[in-house]
């Protein structure tokens, strides 16, 4: 299923170029969390896909990581394309979103910190299913560990500090928030976020011909399993 | 084809590394030390990206099945077989039965087992790098029976050719090294670069933590998180520097200074913990990647 989201106006973008080592340009589109910023970095970063020279792209919230060639081109000449392409981003208008349903078994497992979010908000823990399953995320950006989905703008009513202390093992698969984002874990990991609940589909799976599941960019909607 | 008689330490197949899958939050891995690793490939003759054995902080001891060329590249390692020691950066021929034993002594942390023919890993995301957090590839274990390649040519012609390494690459324990300013290089002053940093005992294949004079900042805001590479130094909120490695996240929340360049990652790799003494120079970004040039070329000529 796709769905695209409105057009982007330049006007909220700016743009500044910097080397990180001596192989790499880092791309700044902005300082925040937002989804037009985002939409800017996904933007840039498809057009950037197959440019001789450019070898591989690291998209997060605001800024695109671009690995370069140095032996065949100057960090000079790879800011200058980007620039050039930059001009392009209001050509290109309209993003096509995967959008995924993940069935989530909330709260009830072992570690779930659901009644500490719902205490500490002074809500009820139907209510804080409620609020996260609602709306629909966008992937901001994947990182931390394979197929670890970045997903915002969570919802202000559930904005929770980092743990004092993150866990040693977090299991696969549970669904957690910190500040204004939810993820999931995919593989069993340390973790300093505050977990929810809990979905048995497999986000990373080196061996499969379609290793993970989601792409930044992605929409993703959270289903209450009963 | 060798096999495992006993190990320790962190030992693991390596090659270039993982390219391709940052964006899905793949590390790129591939070995500590590129210089070294390359090397070892190209004396004894296989191409580019041939999966070598890394051999961190511990020790190993094979004992090969078929007659074979070997070599060890890398620092603080010796090789001994039997009562011989060969050096490294130096291919040698292996006759089936024979023992070989690969052991750290000081002055570096890493060794790079290169066998004629390459070892045959099986590759997973492109790559044959293991990257055991993520459940990329195995820990090697004693039993374990390492198959390897068809070599280039002769193994007689592949023995006994050796690398000029100090040509390139000067190892020590109180190395300079070169670094290019980070994207918030202005959020710091030059404290990190006026004093000297050890290594910490808390390191490991994704991240060099440094001890030393406390690097203040003069802006707190918390950064969002954004791409890093190997090399990139980050600041933490305590105000220690943690250089990342080769299994280094591909994103991070905390400041980067700077970025240590591709030529001198390899001289950083080899710093011992506790007793090496560390210090960072600016580069331009320009005389960085002439130094990689300069570097890539003698791989590439052999000499």
């Amino acid at each position: 299923m796709k769905t695209s989201i409105k057009k982007i106006n330049l006007r909220d973008v700016f743009l500044t170029t910097k080397p990180l080592g001596d192989s790499a340009l880092l791309v700044e589109l902005g300082n925040e969390i937002d989804p037009i910023i985002n939409q800017c970095v996904h933007t840039l970063n498809a057009l950037l896909q197959n440019t001789n020279g450019i070898l591989e792209t690291v998209p997060a919230y605001c800024t695109l990581l671009i690995h370069y060639d140095s032996l065949k081109f100057s960090f000079h000449q790879i800011k200058i394309l980007v620039e050039e392409k930059m001009n392009q981003l209001n050509k290109m208008n309209q993003e096509t979103r995967h959008r995924h349903e993940v069935k989530v078994r909330y709260g009830n497992e072992s570690n779930s910190d659901i009644e500490i979010v719902a205490s500490s908000k002074n809500i009820s823990i139907d209510d804080v299913i409620r609020i996260h399953s609602e709306k629909e995320y966008r992937i901001y950006m994947m990182g931390f560990t394979p197929g670890f989905p970045y997903m915002g703008i969570l919802d202000e009513r559930l904005h929770m500090p980092r743990l004092q202390t993150p866990r040693t093992l977090v299991k696969a698969g549970s669904v957690a928030i910190a500040g204004s984002q939810t993820g999931i874990y995919p593989l069993d990991s340390p973790g300093g976020w505050h977990i929810i609940g809990w979905t048995p589909l497999k986000l990373f799976d080196p061996t499969s011909d379609t290793p993970f599941l989601f792409s930044p960019g992605d929409v993703v909607k959270f289903i209450p399993e009963e | 084809m060798l096999k495992v008689i006993d190990s320790s330490g962190l030992i693991s197949f390596q090659d270039l590394g993982r390219k391709g899958f940052q964006s899905f939050g793949v590390p790129v891995s591939g070995a500590m030390d590129w210089f070294a690793y390359q090397v070892a490939n190209e004396l004894v003759g296989n191409s580019k990206n041939v999966a070598t054995l890394e051999i961190g902080l511990g020790k190993i001891t094979l004992h090969a099945l078929r007659d074979t060329t070997l070599t060890v590249t890398g620092a603080g390692f010796e090789i001994q077989n039997y009562v011989w020691t060969f050096p490294l950066w130096t291919s040698f021929y292996v006759r089936a039965g024979w023992h070989v034993q690969i052991k750290k002594t000081s002055g570096g942390n890493w060794a790079y087992l290169a066998i004629a023919g390459g070892f045959d890993v099986p590759q997973v995301l492109g790559s044959s790098s293991s990257y055991l957090r993520g459940g990329i590839g195995s820990a090697i274990q004693v039993g374990d029976i390492l198959q390897s390649g068809k070599p280039s040519t002769e193994l007689t012609k592949l023995a006994a050719r050796d690398f000029p390494v100090q040509k390139y690459m000067t190892y020590s324990q109180t190395p300079t090294i070169d670094v290019i300013a980070g994207p918030q290089r202005e959020r710091f002053d030059n404290t990190f670069f006026e004093n000297e940093y050890i290594l910490s005992k808390s390191f490991d294949r994704m991240g060099y933590r440094l001890e030393g004079k406390e690097i203040e900042s003069n802006d707190k805001s918390e950064l969002i998180s954004e791409g890093m590479t190997m090399g990139s130094i980050q600041i933490t909120n305590q105000g220690q520097p943690i250089v990342m490695m080769a299994d280094s996240p591909t994103t991070g929340g905390y400041p980067k200074i700077a970025n240590v360049i591709r030529a001198d990652l390899p001289l950083l790799a080899q710093c011992e913990a506790g007793n090496s003494k560390i210090r960072f120079q600016e580069v331009s970004v320009e005389e960085a990647q002439e130094k990689y040039r300069v570097m890539m070329k003698g791989i590439e000529n052999g000499k």
